[in-house]
């Protein structure tokens, strides 16, 4: 049986693994190939590496962390962050992405993941999406959470998984942060229009919202930082813990 | 030498970064000479079934694979690698494949039925071990989990079959008849259960 995974994710600027809280107050936390390697024998599927380096000149610094992390550690990486364009799927996949995460880049661009996705493959190509509660609807926002769209979320979700995104992040800017579980409403919703893999983030706090994530059809997977990052929850603890409640689990 | 062919499908990075992890000599190459001098292949392969045939094919490195296997060197396809040693693919049409194995590869969506499970079938799964003392899983156990990607699968090839993940429907994993050999599962991508599948290829 495919299991759930789990999947802690690294923020990482200037070559070194932050953590924001509701996207501000950026703290320093460690190595990123230190971080990988730990997560890595700990048990995470999947790691998700997000460059949010302000400027263009540090990207290679950015590229030679992901290097150095896919030739070590052998489970899928995800790379997002500053992603706009067809060369940049091209830098961070020579540099050992498995897959690519697209956001802002999605919206200034609409035709971008069609094109990544005939070029790269659909299984490549993951759609994420900063999404809040505005007048009981649901908007896209932008720029790391700081611009609201006006675009209806579901549609975009929906419309995302039309031109060929093989996965869909979730992540909601009302949960992020506030470490009070997942935005379970907001995960159902969009799982129950679209028909990819959805990837769960914002709000995890202790294990138990991971296993209230994992109650809901269509989620398949969880994606959290700071609780892993500070230790708060360990990976091999959540992983035991939920197979243990019947949520099928990769074990190491 | 361990010779991963390179014909412009996918990358490669991850796959020779472990077999240098592994401590493999490997050569990432579609230069029909040195493939010819090789002691073991890798077919690697993402995308879709036609097209990376007829890239394959534009290379001209298939009568060579074709001979290395006559003369039985190991040969392991990986996901789209895989499903090339298949005798077809019913992928956007139908297409002949490399023929080594009997079978076909075919649509998930179509067997799924009214199932909620999703295509591609992308993530870990646990194997099943149909032959669990074949060398290449020399080092692996019933229930170990694996990473997949994939959205067709083989059919009708109950003989080569040595290992399955169920997802709806049985899914060979790894599959093999003499030196030919394919995992529908990415091991460059598996973790340690991946790394000890690979070094089980390298000691054959």
């Amino acid at each position: 049986m495919i299991t759930k995974r789990i999947i802690p994710c690294l923020d990482i600027r200037d070559g070194r693994v932050v953590k924001g809280v509701n996207f501000e107050g950026i703290q320093d936390v460690e190595d990123p190939v230190t971080m990988a390697r730990f997560y890595n024998e700990a048990g995470a599927d999947e790691l998700v590496f997000y460059d949010i380096t302000a400027s263009y000149e540090n990207r290679p610094l950015f590229d030679s962390v992901l290097r150095e992390v896919a030739s070590q550690i052998f489970i899928p990486l995800t790379v997002g962050g500053g992603i706009g364009s067809l060369e940049d799927f091209d830098r961070v996949l020579k540099a050992g992405a498995d897959k690519v995460s697209v956001n802002s880049g999605a919206i200034k661009d609409p035709s971008l993941i069609a094109r990544a996705a005939k070029k790269y493959g659909d299984q490549c190509v993951v759609l994420s999406m900063d999404v809040k509660r505005v007048a009981g609807r649901y908007h896209l926002f932008a720029k790391g959470g700081r611009e609201d769209t006006g675009i209806d979320a579901l549609q975009w979700a929906k419309q995302g998984a039309e031109n060929g995104a093989g996965e869909i992040v979730l992540n909601s800017i009302d949960t992020d942060g506030v470490k009070q579980g997942f935005d379970l409403e907001m995960l159902a919703d969009v799982a129950a229009l679209v028909h990819i893999p959805i990837i769960a983030s914002g709000g995890a706090g202790r294990m138990e919202d991971f296993q209230e994530l994992f109650r809901l059809p269509g989620v398949d997977a969880g994606l959290a930082a700071s609780i892993f990052h500070f230790r708060e929850v360990s990976i091999r603890d959540l992983k035991t813990y939920l197979r243990d409640n019947g949520v099928p689990m990769r074990i190491v | 030498m361990t010779v991963i062919i390179d014909y412009g499908v996918g990358n490669l990075f991850s796959l020779s970064s472990s077999l240098r992890f592994l401590g493999a000599q490997t050569a990432v190459t579609s230069d029909p000479a040195i493939i010819a001098a090789a002691d073991r292949i890798l077919l690697p392969g993402v995308g879709a079934f036609g097209d990376a045939m007829a890239k394959l094919e534009a290379t001209g490195v298939i009568p060579v694979l074709n001979g290395q296997v006559a003369l039985g060197k190991p040969l392991l396809g990986i996901c789209l690698g895989m499903q090339m040693l298949f005798a077809e693919s019913l992928e956007y049409g139908h297409h002949k494949g490399l023929g080594y194995l009997p079978g076909c590869v075919c649509p998930l969506s179509e067997d799924l039925g009214g199932t909620a499970l999703k295509v591609p079938h992308m993530g870990w799964n646990a194997l099943d071990l149909v032959q669990p003392a074949h060398p290449l899983m020399k080092y692996t156990h019933a229930g170990d989990c694996v990473y997949f990607v994939h959205s067709y699968y083989a059919k009708d090839c109950d003989d080569s079959l040595i290992a399955t993940a169920e997802y709806g429907v049985t899914v060979p994993a790894a599959v093999g008849s003499g030196c030919v050999m394919g995992t529908q599962f990415h091991p460059e991508k598996s973790g340690e259960v991946g790394l000890k599948i690979l070094r089980a290829f390298l000691e054959l």
